[in-house]
């Protein structure tokens, strides 16, 4: 089952295109990686499938999205339904300056949900799902700014599952972290695969190797290749992801 | 749609700042303008007779002396400014820069009132006292108005000369010129266009500062020959007579406001293409 | 002569520098001292809770004090919200454009306008078009005019102060444009705004020129803010313009500095927190 599916989706940026005729499914309940060096235009799909592109003035954009088989790129879409069915983790940790608490309740509380009662159990069942409860229970109250960069990540982790969004996009989630702190998201995610579907976006091939159930490998905007991992990372169809994932260039 | 409802108020509230700007044009002109059409606008800038009594609204002397007075304030205020702005940017410890610029900014949170104040109950009888006349005149108001626009000039030379690209400095010292040196033939000419505006804004200030120059100005309605000589402002014409005024006296006051209007509009104007070609 | 080479020359332009930079904050501190030396002793209770009495040569500044506070109160109602409003707008819904320096370029010629010319302006639109008379009303808004510059460009400064992540964040989140500014941009960039109010608040308290054309000078307790009012700094000016009562004078003097000093110093500590905060 396809919870996304992205058909001939061109992007540009005035006159730079970033993205070129890209056709692509996200699985459901799976985790898909997408690799690929900088500037190759992951960040922009990802930012597509929450519209968040609609920040930036001089883009342009072809094609169609759709989410659940519904085209999220026409203009009566609501986008901010959308986003609270499609969240983001943003490559850095990026706590708003309240405590905890209200960092996770923020969202929810715009779209709605009132009720103390749920309200602390989203956030008890979202910190535990980003494993952070046992660290940070007993100072909901604090500020979030005082948490390290790896639990402040995993916080904006928690942050989109209390919004109990479908799909979890990640733009380079663990590039700031320690090794442990990179281990315990990685980890969230393998959990999490199992109600929600994952896309990470990332350069660091390995993680990608390590986690993905399906890969997609971008080069300067265009879909080289896509499969399961084993294919690309040991018996790839295409020579230059080939090239990419031995580390002949990146 | 909400939204859409939002963006409108707050464009229309945006407008608000040109909107007023338009209004008090129209205002002052529409309230002064009568009377330079009457009266002629040469007759009006050049004539040298106001007796509006008698119908004669010539505001030359005014014009001269607030011309005078702003003049001797840049000339007595500009040095003092410079020696602070460069000892604060260029020879100050970073700590002590921190409490001193502030400190200089307070100066001008002083009201003027209290200046002028100060002016006739200090300076004034120094002035008589010591170099003759009556105390009240060109000088006290050129001394006082240099001192308050002291901060403007002090402030804006500082952030001219800091904005100077490191690289100028550090080339001329490594040439081997002395940390003044550098200051005075290599930092000073590139901030040239700064400090420029930073004296433009201060004579801004000081043709339109109205209260600290009433008290200390003597307010003699004549042409001044001579730096102790009593002097009488545009501003102070317009504050002291306006309480009174009816008729035609009330329209030449703020056709006098109008030529103050332009010139220092004109000031600003001129500071803030300056400020921005940079 | 030792003087006239380089390294000489340098320290004979600090030591010059010095002096006169010296000399300027020596002006500045002696002004506070002098003021306060004589005005300080004037503060007592009956000075500050009585009203003038004989035209203020007895009595106390009460009416004054409370005239001041109704100006500034009416001001800040106007100038807030219009200044906000503006900034707001210029930071948030567009992007550097004809109408953006179209706004800018009347802010900055509104900043640069003389307060007697926004008096006589006051004057004519307030006092006279409108009808008002000298009133508290057209002294705060005329007043107001004065300090919407200010209010506009810290505000700007302020809400651009603001990082863009945490907008992208709310968005993230399905907030919608106007909640992300009014719960996340604006609480954070609370602190600077409310430094350019405090600031604008301290401009308010020594301004003469707009307020006396405005709303006049009447010594009367202002039961309405339709009645003329003489705010505490155009009371000092009359006090030493007729020589009505030197003490009296200093008095006033001193309480207007006092309250600006410490005006000043608040906004400058708020401002310190404010970059504290993000750095």
């Amino acid at each position: 089952m396809d919870k996304i599916r992205i058909i001939n989706l061109t992007v540009l940026y005035g006159e730079q295109p970033s993205l070129q005729s890209i056709n692509l499914s996200i699985p459901e309940k799976r985790i898909t990686g997408i690799m690929g060096p900088s500037n190759s235009g992951k960040s922009t799909l990802l930012r597509i499938l929450n519209r968040l592109t609609d920040l930036i003035p001089t883009i342009l954009i072809r094609g169609r999205v759709l989410l659940d088989e519904e085209d999220i790129l026409l203009p009566k879409c609501d986008v901010n339904s959308l986003r609270a069915r499609v969240g983001m983790v943003f490559a850095k940790p990026i706590p708003l300056p309240r405590t905890i608490y209200e960092n996770l309740t923020f969202g929810p509380r715009i779209h709605g949900v009132k009720d103390k009662y749920l309200l602390d159990q989203r956030v008890e069942e979202s910190l535990r799902a980003a494993i952070l409860w046992d660290e940070v229970k007993d100072r909901l109250f604090e500020s979030a700014l005082k948490l390290s960069g790896g639990q402040q990540q995993r916080l904006c982790l928690a942050r989109t599952l209390a919004m109990q969004s479908e799909v979890i996009l990640l733009d380079e989630p663990t590039s700031g972290l320690d090794p442990i702190s990179t281990a315990k998201v990685e980890e969230a995610l393998r959990n999490l695969k199992k109600d929600y579907t994952i896309i990470l976006v990332s350069n660091n091939t390995k993680q990608i190797a390590r986690i993905s159930d399906k890969v997609a490998f971008f080069l300067l905007g265009e879909l080289i290749e896509v499969g399961p991992p084993e294919q690309l990372f040991t018996n790839p169809t295409e020579k230059r992801t080939e090239d990419y994932v031995s580390g002949r260039f990146g | 749609m909400r939204e859409k409802i939002i963006e409108k108020i707050l464009m229309i509230l945006a407008f608000s700042a040109i909107g007023l700007l338009l209004l008090i044009t129209i205002f002052i002109f529409r309230e002064g303008l009568p009377v330079i059409l009457k009266v002629g606008l040469s007759d009006f800038l050049f004539s040298d007779q106001w007796a509006p009594t008698n119908g004669h609204f010539g505001i030359l002397s005014m014009i001269i002396s607030s011309l005078a007075v702003t003049v001797m304030a840049i000339i007595l205020g500009v040095p003092l400014s410079l020696a602070c702005a460069i000892t604060l940017a260029e020879f100050c410890p970073r700590r002590w820069l921190l409490i001193l610029k502030p400190t200089i900014e307070l100066l001008a949170g002083i009201p003027s009132v209290v200046f002028g104040f100060l002016g006739v109950i200090l300076l004034v009888p120094l002035i008589r006292d010591y170099l003759g006349g009556p105390g009240l005149s060109l000088l006290a108001s050129s001394i006082i108005l240099a001192i308050m626009i002291l901060p403007t000039i002090t402030s804006i030379s500082i952030d001219a000369l800091q904005a100077v690209p490191l690289l100028y400095k550090e080339g001329a010292l490594a040439m081997g010129a002395t940390h003044w040196q550098a200051v005075w033939y290599v930092l000073l000419p590139a901030a040239r266009s700064g400090v420029v505006t930073a004296i433009i804004l201060g004579m801004a200030r000081a043709i339109g500062e109205t209260m600290a120059v009433i008290m200390v100005a003597g307010n003699a309605l004549k042409i001044p020959t001579s730096l102790l000589d009593p002097v009488r402002t545009l501003t102070s014409t317009i504050a002291l007579e306006m309480g009174y005024s009816s008729g035609d006296h009330r329209t030449a006051l703020f056709a006098a406001g109008i030529v103050l209007f332009i010139f220092i509009m004109g000031l600003n104007i001129l500071a803030n293409t300056l400020m921005r070609k940079k | 002569m030792i003087l006239l080479n380089a390294p000489g020359r340098q320290t004979l332009m600090k030591i010059l520098l010095w002096i006169l930079t010296g000399s300027t904050i020596g002006i500045l501190i002696f002004i506070i001292v002098f003021i306060f030396y004589h005005g300080l002793p004037q503060l007592t209770w009956t000075f500050l809770s009585a009203n003038p009495a004989d035209m203020g040569r007895s009595g106390g500044i009460f009416a004054t004090i409370v005239s001041t506070l109704y100006l500034i109160i009416i001001a800040l109602a106007f100038a807030t919200p219009l200044g906000l409003g503006t900034a707001i707008y210029l930071t948030e819904y567009t992007h550097e454009g004809l109408m953006t320096r179209l706004i800018r370029f009347g802010t900055e010629c509104l900043a640069g306008i003389p307060s007697i010319i926004l008096g006589l302006f006051g004057f004519a639109i307030f006092v006279m078009a409108f009808g008002w008379g000298w009133s508290l009303l057209s002294g705060g808004l005329a007043l107001s005019v004065m300090l919407l510059p200010t209010i506009i460009r810290t505000s700007e400064e302020s809400i651009l102060a603001v990082p863009q992540e945490y907008r992208e964040v709310a968005y993230s989140l399905g907030v919608g444009k106007w909640r992300t500014i009014t719960l996340v941009v604006l609480p954070s960039a609370l602190p600077g705004i409310a430094t350019g109010l405090v600031l604008s608040i301290a401009r308010s308290i020594g301004e003469t020129a707009v307020i006396i054309f405005t709303a006049g000078s009447s010594l009367r307790f202002p039961n309405s803010i339709f009645e003329s009012g003489r705010t505490m700094a155009v009371h000092f000016y009359i006090l030493a313009r007729e020589g009505i009562s030197m003490p009296m004078a200093y008095g006033t003097a001193a309480i207007l500095v006092l309250l600006i000093l410490v005006i000043n110093m608040s906004a400058y500590l708020i401002m310190r927190r404010f970059i504290k905060k993000y750095t």
